[in-house]
């Protein structure tokens, strides 16, 4: 008996828990499923939130404030209500912004008209503005990579850039650079400007700290309603979502990267008389630049993962042509365009990393020549390629000049190889994996499912906030329960269990795989730095490419959007994993070994406890990914909150449903976030980290 | 504070104002929106051709399906060429209804939504009596799948084309043993299709014509007739199918002013079922770009389309 004591007092959390799945299952027998049963779901308190915010945004954006415009287009004197002309006022600044680069690489008329009128461009047809050849775009990306790292950098881009054009990918690519090369510097400026403000202002931070974590966790879909109804459809409306959904991630990792420059740091920059300007851009954010850099590099991913989705409301480039070539079931053409996303994401990123950590060399002594040798040279090659760009007019008949652009889709094209080898899965695994899905669905996903459902509501609570408790005391507890009592108040709390289960599902297989690979990989230095390679690849490879095959292969099923989930959700797991393990400092292998453990245990009792708190954090980004893709996963066809997101696209009551949608995603994400994010806090003050 | 606004803004308003006193339509950009599939896109490009052939600047522009009404209401988009009546008519009429919209005549196309089954369903006999709808109460093990729980599965496309029309009709003409799945998009569809025909068994799928599917050919299921209020949103029992409907074409309420010859000829543009079907055809089985598909489709047809651009056709 005493024995039993002493082990309940040892294992308190552990008794807790069990206690709590005790209650959980006799709620979940007692209570009967009816709908008018208050503990079997409570009743939508908040159905009409969507239909209020849809309303405010109506009135905001078609009847407040109208003022008399005069349109010249009909002569007339119309009523035009002033946030509409304030946000299209935006609208046309952001895109006359695109248009500008745009026409640098592609050529076009617009630019001169904003400054003119179409009348006078029709009337002079001098009055065009020439594209950049191509081979003077390559040639000045092999230019500035080698200028800013050398060779290496320059045979990247070069290479990326050549694929791009012999593949026949050049306009749509310059397209959707010429979007990415907007949406990312002003994601980039917002960011920093933000992350400092909360950095000098406590009730700044405090204010952003929760919109951060909404917008993080938000699904792609949920800001392209709110910024086609405020910026309409375009390149611009595209742009502006991708600045909202690429500028969260840029500010937090300011904060955090100035936080965590010492105060040694900013005392020496005072006493050497900095003022506040020069303290902030000469001191902190030069220090803080290693987390800096990491927000670049992230609002360049969410830039190009974004350039897809943006699509949606008007972006032109490779995710509109991406989308046209899924419908088209050409997964050839798709792979082509999405490797073009991947290049110039990768390409990009290396890019604006070599230039931030370029060190200015101030003692150089340098004459003109040697200072500008790189920009004569470019203005060498510009001649040069231009004299070739209008040889090539005369060499080529079918009214195509190769050596000036190279028109889409007329270059050479490996599509055939892709679709083959699509195809040759498809016939030869046909059956066996018909017979796994068939599996998987009839024992495992159907009655995970009905099992999600069959939960009533109040247990749901009891179970979720009970843990919370257990982690994390009452706090946890009521944190966790508001979000979850948001979700149960709407209509939707069925699509938000279907939502949780292939989360459920999908974030457990991804964090099995992630954690068993990222473990082995993280054995060596080779295998280590080649997974993280891989994992960048596939964050940028826009997810919509996998649905096509996935669909070919087990059908319009819930497989098909969780083998989607998979592959795009183990990436945090293993990217964690590996950063973990490799952190854990060299000394304690050698004490270990001193000790006399053996691989394994090393394995077991070493690395893995110390990276426990960071994995944690892997498998909380696999949460989100996971999320982010079921709701994508609607592109297959789900029955969960993401098929409703995907409609609000259409809906009379789009925004108001369609955010609220998204606030219901988000809450489930920020639920397990807190949760996890907590647990790894006790882990990490236990290990003494 | 208002008056100011409002000064300020017409002044700036008739400082930027051309002189576009004449009927000559404006030199501003006519903006096409284009959706995902191909006939719908090369009939963009071949409209863009028609108009910049009269002499007009053309633009495009990648667009929801849906979204698209709201987008010309408030001008950003100018035409919508293909308005197809069971799956666009409600947003069309919404849009109408707030304004700022117009009704741009009516392609000579019937059209039809359905579900139906591939040609080779119907010649391997694999449900005897398809198309008509009766035939499905005695095969729903043919059409069953993993996940139907033993009963037959329709596929239906995306909830935003048609809400709960399907589950209803089937729930009112089939009953219990049929489900509706809604796939998310139209390549989920074709998906379908393609895994299909490769395995060799039944599927039910919506699809629409004129489509690059006629080709292989496709059977609609038979339903008993349409008749108007026969929808249970419209107070009816759903135990209908859908109708022959019409494509129609939108326009922004300011194009017959800005662009009146434009808009004239687009009044006056109307493709059958043929001449869409050649223009899908192009692009899905021969595999030329949207673009090219276009620029072939005017060379091959200028007695079609030349017609539509004298006024008083």
């Amino acid at each position: 008996m005493s024995e039993m004591r002493n082990y309940i007092s040892n294992n308190k959390k552990l008794t807790q828990f069990v206690v709590l799945l005790v209650i959980f299952f006799s709620l979940c027998f007692l209570i009967s499923p009816s709908d008018s049963n208050i503990l079997w779901r409570f009743p939508p308190l908040i159905a009409g939130l969507p239909l209020l915010i849809n309303d405010c945004v109506s009135y905001l954006m078609y009847e407040f404030m109208p003022i008399e415009i005069y349109d010249s287009e009909i002569e007339e004197y119309e009523e035009r209500p002033l946030i509409k002309e304030v946000t299209r006022a935006l609208s046309s600044t952001v895109l006359f912004c695109i248009q500008v680069i745009r026409e640098i690489l592609l050529g076009g008329v617009k630019t001169i008209v904003t400054f003119t009128s179409w009348d006078f461009v029709n009337e002079n047809k001098w009055a065009y503005w020439p594209a950049l050849p191509w081979t003077v775009v390559c040639s000045a990306a092999i230019l500035l990579g080698y200028s800013l790292r050398g060779f290496g950098l320059a045979t990247l881009a070069g290479l990326a850039s050549m694929y791009i054009s012999i593949f026949g990918q050049w306009e749509p690519a310059m397209e959707t650079l010429s979007l990415v090369l907007i949406a990312a510097p002003a994601s980039f400026v917002l960011g920093l400007f933000f992350g400092v403000l909360a950095y000098r202002n406590k009730s700044v931070e405090s204010a952003l700290a929760p919109l951060l974590n909404i917008a993080q966790t938000m699904p792609h879909f949920s800001y392209l309603v709110p910024a086609m109804v405020f910026f309409g459809v375009g390149d611009h409306a595209g742009a502006i979502a991708t600045i909202i959904f690429a500028t969260p991630p840029m500010i937090r990792l300011t904060i955090l990267g100035l936080k965590k420059v010492s105060p040694e740091v900013t005392e020496a920059a005072l006493m050497s008389g900095c003022n506040e300007f020069q303290l902030m851009f000469r001191v902190l954010i030069p220090t803080a630049r290693r987390d800096i850099l990491i927000g670049v590099n992230q609002v360049i991913m969410q830039c190009l993962a974004m350039a897809v989705i943006a699509s949606f409301i008007g972006a032109k480039g490779l995710g509109f042509n991406l989308l046209l070539a899924l419908n088209g079931l050409r997964v050839g053409q798709a792979i082509e365009l999405g490797i073009c996303i991947v290049l110039i994401a990768v390409v990009l990123d290396k890019l604006s990393l070599a230039w931030a950590n370029k060190q200015v060399d101030y003692f150089a002594d340098l004459n003109f020549m040697q200072r500008n040798k790189y920009k004569i040279f470019l203005f060498f090659l510009l001649f040069f390629w231009s004299i070739i760009a209008y040889i090539g007019t005369f060499l080529f008949e079918e009214g195509f000049n190769y050596f000036y652009l190279i028109p889409h889709n007329k270059g050479i094209t490996t599509e055939t190889f892709w679709q083959g080898g699509v195809d040759w899965i498809v016939d030869t695994f046909f059956f066996q994996l018909k017979a796994f899905n068939e599996f998987l669905i009839i024992s495992v996903l159907l009655p995970m499912k009905h099992a999600y459902l069959s939960m009533p509501v109040i247990a749901t609570f009891v179970l979720i906030m009970g843990i919370g408790y257990i982690i994390g005391g009452l706090k946890s507890a009521f944190i966790v329960g508001f979000f979850l009592i948001f979700i149960a108040f709407t209509e939707w709390w069925d699509r938000a269990l279907i939502t949780a289960y292939m989360a459920t599902f999908g974030v457990i297989v991804s964090a099995l795989i992630g954690i068993t690979v990222g473990s082995i990989c993280a054995q060596t230095n080779i295998t280590s730095k080649s997974i993280i390679l891989i994992c960048d690849t596939f964050q940028t490879f826009p997810s919509f490419i996998y649905l096509i095959p996935v669909i070919m292969l087990f059908g319009v099923t819930d497989t098909s959007v969780l083998i989607a989930v998979i592959v795009y959700a183990t990436i945090p797991a293993t990217r964690y994993t590996v950063e973990g393990l490799r952190s854990v400092p060299d000394t304690l292998h050698d004490a270990g070994s001193m000790s006399g453990v053996n691989r394994l245990q090393r394995w077991l009792k070493i690395e893995l406890p110390l990276a426990f708190p960071h994995m944690m954090l892997g498998v909380n980004q696999t949460v989100v990914f996971a999320l982010f893709m079921v709701i994508i996963g609607a592109m297959i066809g789900t029955e969960d909150l993401g098929q409703y997101i995907l409609k609000s696209l259409s809906d009379k009551h789009g925004i108001g449903n369609g955010l609220t949608l998204g606030f219901c995603v988000a809450f489930i994400g920020l639920a397990v976030d807190h949760l996890i994010r907590t647990w790894a806090e006790e882990r990490k003050k236990a290990l003494g980290l | 504070m208002r008056k100011i606004i409002t000064a300020f803004l017409v002044s700036v308003g008739l400082l930027m104002a051309p002189a576009f006193l004449s009927a000559k339509d404006s030199s501003k950009p006519i903006v096409i929106p284009t959706h995902n599939w191909s006939s719908q896109v090369v009939m963009a490009y071949v409209i863009g051709g028609i108009f910049e052939s009269m002499g007009n600047t053309v633009e495009y522009v990648p667009a929801d399906t849906q979204a698209v009404y709201e987008a010309i209401r408030n001008g950003d988009v100018t035409i919508s060429h293909e308005v197809w009546q069971s799956t666009f008519g409600k947003s069309f009429y919404e849009a109408m209804a707030k304004g700022g919209i117009i009704d741009a005549g009516t392609h000579a196309a019937m059209t039809l939504e359905e579900v139906g089954v591939p040609q080779w369903v119907i010649d391997k006999n694999l449900c005897p009596g398809l198309p008509n709808w009766e035939a499905l109460k005695d095969c729903k093990d043919v059409f069953a799948t993993a996940d139907s729980g033993g009963k037959g599965r329709i596929l239906e496309g995306p909830q935003s084309w048609h809400g709960v029309e399907y589950p209803d009709r089937v729930e009112a003409l089939l009953g219990d043993d049929w489900v509706v799945k809604f796939a998310g998009s139209a390549d989920a569809l074709w998906a379908e299709l393609a895994a299909a025909k490769k395995e060799g068994r039944g599927t039910i799928t919506f699809n629409w014509t004129p489509n690059f599917t006629d080709a292989d050919g496709f059977a609609f299921i038979e339903w008993p007739p349409y008749y108007p209020g026969c929808r249970k949103q419209d107070g009816g029992d759903s135990k209908c199918g859908s109708p022959k409907g019409w494509l129609k074409k939108a326009a922004n309420y300011k194009m017959p002013k800005t662009h009146p010859a434009a808009y004239t000829t687009f009044s006056q543009i109307s493709f059958n079922a043929g001449q869409i079907g050649q223009m899908a055809k192009l692009v899905d089985i021969e595999g030329l770009s949207h673009q090219d598909a276009a620029k072939k489709w005017l060379a091959d047809n200028e007695d079609v389309w030349k017609p539509f651009t004298k006024p008083g056709m």
